[in-house]
């Protein structure tokens, strides 16, 4: 006699700690292996798009604080980039220097934060106590630069909002000297452990070929063996005058992923270290007062400089009618902001291209086959963040 | 092509009709076509060994509500080969449906999901067309022009019904949009001034 048997669906999430946010993964299984996964994301929209339209350049910055929320100057970057090449205008060098340090400490900051909760979601929980010690000191970096550890609104047009306070470049530099020893730790904790490697090697495989047809960027293209990384491809900012290797894998698998965020973690060290030496004291921001806020010193004795403080934080700046696409580099990929500007002080449209969303589009693809287990180990070798998948 | 202008040149040879108008600004090639000849351009520029743009990047709708056309459906492409980037747009009217394109390339299929979800544009032979972004039940769609920036609907925690309950959207006071008419312009006067002080000197 046979039995018919009926797949069984699961609902994993939306509250599920390796979920890594808010996701809600329909499941459909045949014993414990997964035939279909269907993601159903938004459960973090907040419009971020839309409230943009209806806020000025300067008032639109903070909102790429809110995306990617594990490393939040790097989205800045690419919303500051596309509004100075429509303004045409130039980044003091020192400013330049400012912003591709902290880029590089947001994307130590992300990589940390996925290497040791991806280590968690297998059964290690030693990385992430160790991790999260040195983002903390990243993060009283961000705060005594910007003033705020998460959430920092501290990139401009034309530079960046202050210069740095005195002594942040030698506790950096220290940090520097610090924190390969860490990585060594880590990986002595996880690169050979036979575990972490049962979990990760051969799980998630992306060719090179799927990794095109689905969009895929940053850690998940090179992973498979595509040497493509927008800071060396096109560089923006004082990335062409830097030096630095670009780790890829050759196996598209978990396992590759996470050596390929391990080297990238030793190759920022190698650039902040490099931005330090060849910062000079100088203006961060451009000169342009139609840009830039003029010094408080200005507005105590200037009348103009008065009046060009009081109209930049009302009315804030206008932007020329153009249309542009910047990307940058960020942690997680291609992070790509398209922008409209009509003449006025408001962007006419502003579309948000976040690498997590069409990673995770690929779940389906990514899991099709594979045991139930392994699903969070897939899910955090994609590196998501909801805040940007959502938007 | 190893540069934009040569692409350009070699697009408007290959396609000569299907292509409405090609510029080349900001280091990237705009090029606009019609909405019938959307699929044949794609996969020209996809599969030809000269352009190779095999990575779709993002598709979005730009909305002119004022315009006949209203809606700018603009497609951002990537060659990883030879570094370029395009933006292949073209425009429809409010109802028109558009050819899906995930049979060329599958990343398409969530981001145009976002976009009927954000603009209420259908597409033809999409696999799955549902909503992706909003909450299930939503009405609307959140990114055209004429949606207002607070939404329809608000949610509460009732004490009473002991449930979340959604409402029509009440505010103390409506969102304000200040008009900004004023003689303050940009940036152009600075700039002339240094470059006229930067010959004096």
């Amino acid at each position: 006699m046979t039995k018919k048997i009926k797949n069984l669906n699961l609902n994993f999430g939306p509250q599920h700690p390796a979920a890594h946010g808010v996701l809600r993964l329909i499941l459909e299984l045949d014993g414990e292996v997964v035939e279909k996964a269907d993601p159903h994301i938004g459960l973090l929209h907040r419009g971020t798009e839309k409230l943009i339209e209806n806020k000025t350049y300067m008032q639109a910055v903070p909102y790429f604080d809110r995306l990617d929320y594990v490393a939040p100057m790097n989205q800045e970057h690419a919303f500051a980039l596309a509004v100075e090449k429509i303004l045409g205008i130039d980044v003091p060098i020192r400013a330049q220097y400012i912003r591709v340090m902290f880029c590089e400490i947001g994307r130590i900051l992300s990589h940390i934060l996925n290497v040791t909760t991806q280590a968690l979601d297998v059964g290690a929980l030693t990385p992430s106590l160790w991790g999260f010690e040195e983002r903390e000191t990243l993060m009283t970096f961000y705060e005594r630069a910007s003033g705020s550890r998460l959430h920092a609104n501290y990139f401009r047009a034309g530079g960046v909002h202050q210069d740095l306070p005195v002594g942040l470049e030698r506790d950096i530099a220290k940090f520097c000297e610090t924190f390969p020893k860490v990585i060594d730790d880590l990986e002595n904790l996880l690169t050979d452990n036979r575990i972490f490697k049962q979990r990760n090697v051969d799980i998630g495989i992306v060719t090179k070929e799927d990794a095109l047809d689905y969009s895929f960027s940053g850690v998940m293209i090179r992973g498979s063996g595509v040497p493509w990384d927008l800071r060396k491809s096109q560089p923006y900012d004082c990335y062409d005058q830097l030096e630095f290797k670009i780790p890829i894998g050759k196996n598209g698998d978990c396992y590759d992923r996470y050596l390929c965020r391990i080297e990238e973690m030793k190759e920022s060290v190698f650039i902040i270290k490099q931005c330090l030496a060849k910062m000079e004291k100088g203006p961060i921001k451009t000169f342009d007062g139609k840009i830039s806020p003029p010094s408080k010193k200005e507005i105590k004795q200037s009348m103009e400089a008065l009046i060009h403080h009081f109209k930049l934080f009302t009315e804030g700046y206008r932007v020329p009618e153009d249309e542009i696409y910047t990307a940058v580099e960020a942690p997680k990929g291609e992070f790509g902001v398209y922008l409209i500007s009509d003449g006025s002080n408001k962007p006419y449209k502003c579309k948000i291209r976040a690498p997590g969303f069409s990673h995770l589009q690929s779940m389906d693809y990514l899991i099709k086959g594979h045991m139930l287990a392994d699903v969070p180990a897939v899910l955090g070798s994609l590196d998501i963040v909801f805040g940007e998948v959502d938007r | 092509m190893k540069n934009l202008i040569d692409l350009e040149k070699k697009i408007n040879s290959e396609l000569t009709t299907k292509i409405n108008k090609t510029d080349i600004k900001h280091n990237q090639i705009y090029v606009e076509v019609d909405k019938e000849d959307l699929i044949d351009v794609l996969l020209f520029v996809k599969t030809n060994k000269d352009t190779k743009f095999r990575q779709l990047i993002d598709i979005t709708v730009v909305d002119y509500p004022e315009e006949v056309q209203r809606f700018k459906i603009v497609y951002l492409l990537l060659s990883h080969e030879f570094n370029q980037r395009m933006i292949l747009s073209y425009f429809i009217n409010e109802n028109e449906v558009i050819s899906s394109i995930t049979s060329i390339f599958p990343s398409a299929n969530w981001m145009e999901r976002e976009v009927f979800d954000m603009y209420g544009v259908n597409f033809k032979d999409h696999p799955d067309l549902r909503r992706i972004l909003t909450d299930y039940g939503f009405e609307g769609h959140p990114l055209r022009k004429d949606f207002p920036l607070t939404g329809h609907i608000e949610s509460r925690y009732s004490e009473e019904q002991k449930k979340v309950i959604n409402e029509p959207v009440k505010l103390e006071q409506n969102y304000r949009n200040f008009d900004y008419e004023s003689p303050w312009e940009g940036t152009k006067y600075i700039k002339e001034l240094t470059k006229t002080d930067d010959k004096k000197n």
